[in-house]
């Protein structure tokens, strides 16, 4: 019995941490939609399932489209994602905002992943307790960053080149995994404030919003990305 | 000096087919109104305490010029519209648009591509540059062609919250029927 719940748990661990590579790593001429691992309701109430659908099926895959569009016929098809956004400046503005928006969603639905959402490994929850202080310190911070990010964009929370975690924010679809960007590191957690996010369900009230989103974080996925930023 | 939310030239239901009176609730109610709010809130003990949103607009940076260049913004926006709008601009107006972009019809379709393509957050506009001639531009988030020395006449609001709850991804369907209700007597007004 132990030994299949282990190999369940080596089959969850593997699936959350193939979405973030896969699409990291592969190339862009190989790379497919992102599928989405629930269903469009899964997410109730934190998030209704009419904001789920447009932002998976509409805006999410618009910006795969469009970045595979934009890429076609140039050097962009042999590398991946992660070449792409350590060379961002040397790209176009259609390559940075959709090669960003299809990436950033990506983690935003990972760590929305319904589960045993509390399931914090003991080394995020160290790493956490010793730059932050306190998992409510942290939640404070990421909080701050969102809600004076002015107009759309991101709030991070990264690994930085010596191990350490940071809040962030980027403007539109930006993430600290591009060359542009003034904090650099590798997204570990994203919240997504553009209002196309949100407004259906909470109009103007993004405050309203980051607080509930903060209660659905699937930490067993974020702790798995720690652990893999920190191994890479 | 103290700034306030300017009442609207229509009841927010007046432009329904075009814009619910749900979105007026909360654009109008809540987002354009928190902008009035936070400015004055800012300007407390700053240079701008007195200062008029033109100003604002051309001299302040940071927090005090997102929310000023937003309340300026909301209120040229809103009061280009009408439930009973001349659908078609006339006399120097039409002649300008007719040198600048070939027709009223040429004109739309760019300053909807300008609108359509704007990423993120931010504003379309159209001006009147200091040649006397038209320009078509796009500004981000707050941004007001005031500070470049240009004269708005019409000014088209992309933030998602503009639409979404009217028309979510669709941002083309509500620029198609943002026509409808502008009235294009307010325009030429502007120009003068
Ligand atoms: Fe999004
Ligand atoms: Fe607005």
């Amino acid at each position: 019995m132990k030994r299949i719940i282990l190999s369940l748990m080596l089959i969850a661990t593997l699936g959350n941490l193939f979405a973030q590579s896969i699409v990291l790593n592969t190339k862009v001429s190989e790379m497919s939609f992102y599928s989405l691992p629930y269903a469009y309701e899964a997410l109730e109430p934190t998030i209704d399932k009419l904001t789920v659908e447009i932002h998976y099926s509409k805006h999410h895959k618009a910006y795969f489209d469009n970045f595979l569009k934009a890429s076609t016929g140039t050097d962009i098809t042999s590398k991946s994602l992660l070449e792409v956004f350590a060379n961002m400046t040397k790209y176009s503005d259609a390559i940075r905002n959709n090669a960003g928006g299809y990436y950033n969603h990506v983690i935003y639905w990972e760590i929305l992943k319904p589960g045993n959402k509390s399931n914090i490994s003991v080394e995020l929850k160290n790493a956490i307790e010793k730059d932050f202080g306190s998992m409510d310190e942290l939640k404070k911070q990421i909080t701050d960053a969102a809600m004076k990010r002015f107009g759309s964009g991101w709030a991070w929370l990264s690994i930085n080149a010596d191990g350490k975690l940071f809040i962030s924010s980027t403007p539109n679809q930006d993430n600290p995994l591009m060359d542009l960007s003034s904090q650099k590191g590798f997204p570990i957690l994203g919240v997504d404030v553009w209002e196309h996010a949100y407004y259906l369900k909470y109009q103007n009230r993004r405050a309203e919003y980051v607080n509930i989103f903060w209660d659905a974080i699937n930490w067993a996925v974020v702790s798995e990305y720690y652990s893999k930023s920190r191994t890479n | 000096m103290i700034h306030e939310l300017p009442k609207l030239p229509y009841a927010t239901d007046a432009l329904k087919d075009v814009i619910s009176s749900q979105t007026f609730d909360f654009h109008y109610g809540k987002h354009h109104q928190a902008y009035v709010n936070n400015l004055n809130n800012l300007i407390v003990g700053t240079p701008f305490e007195n200062a008029t949103l033109e100003t604002i607009i051309k001299e302040s940076e940071g927090g005090i010029f997102n929310n000023g260049a937003q309340v300026w913004n909301h209120t040229f926006y809103f009061e280009s519209f009408s439930p009973n709008p001349k659908s078609v601009p006339s006399g120097r107006l039409l002649r300008l648009i007719e040198l600048d972009y070939g027709s009223l019809s040429e004109f739309k379709e760019k300053f909807n591509k300008a609108a359509l393509t704007l990423f993120g957050s931010g504003w379309a506009w159209l001006s009147l540059n200091n040649q006397g001639h038209l320009e078509i531009s796009q500004e981000s988030n707050a941004g007001n062609p005031l500070r470049k020395g240009l004269k708005p006449l019409l000014t088209c609001d992309v933030w998602e919250h503009a639409y979404y709850l009217d028309y979510q991804n669709r941002r083309a369907d509500y620029l198609q029927k943002f026509w409808e209700i502008l009235d294009w007597k307010v325009v030429e007004e502007r120009l003068g």
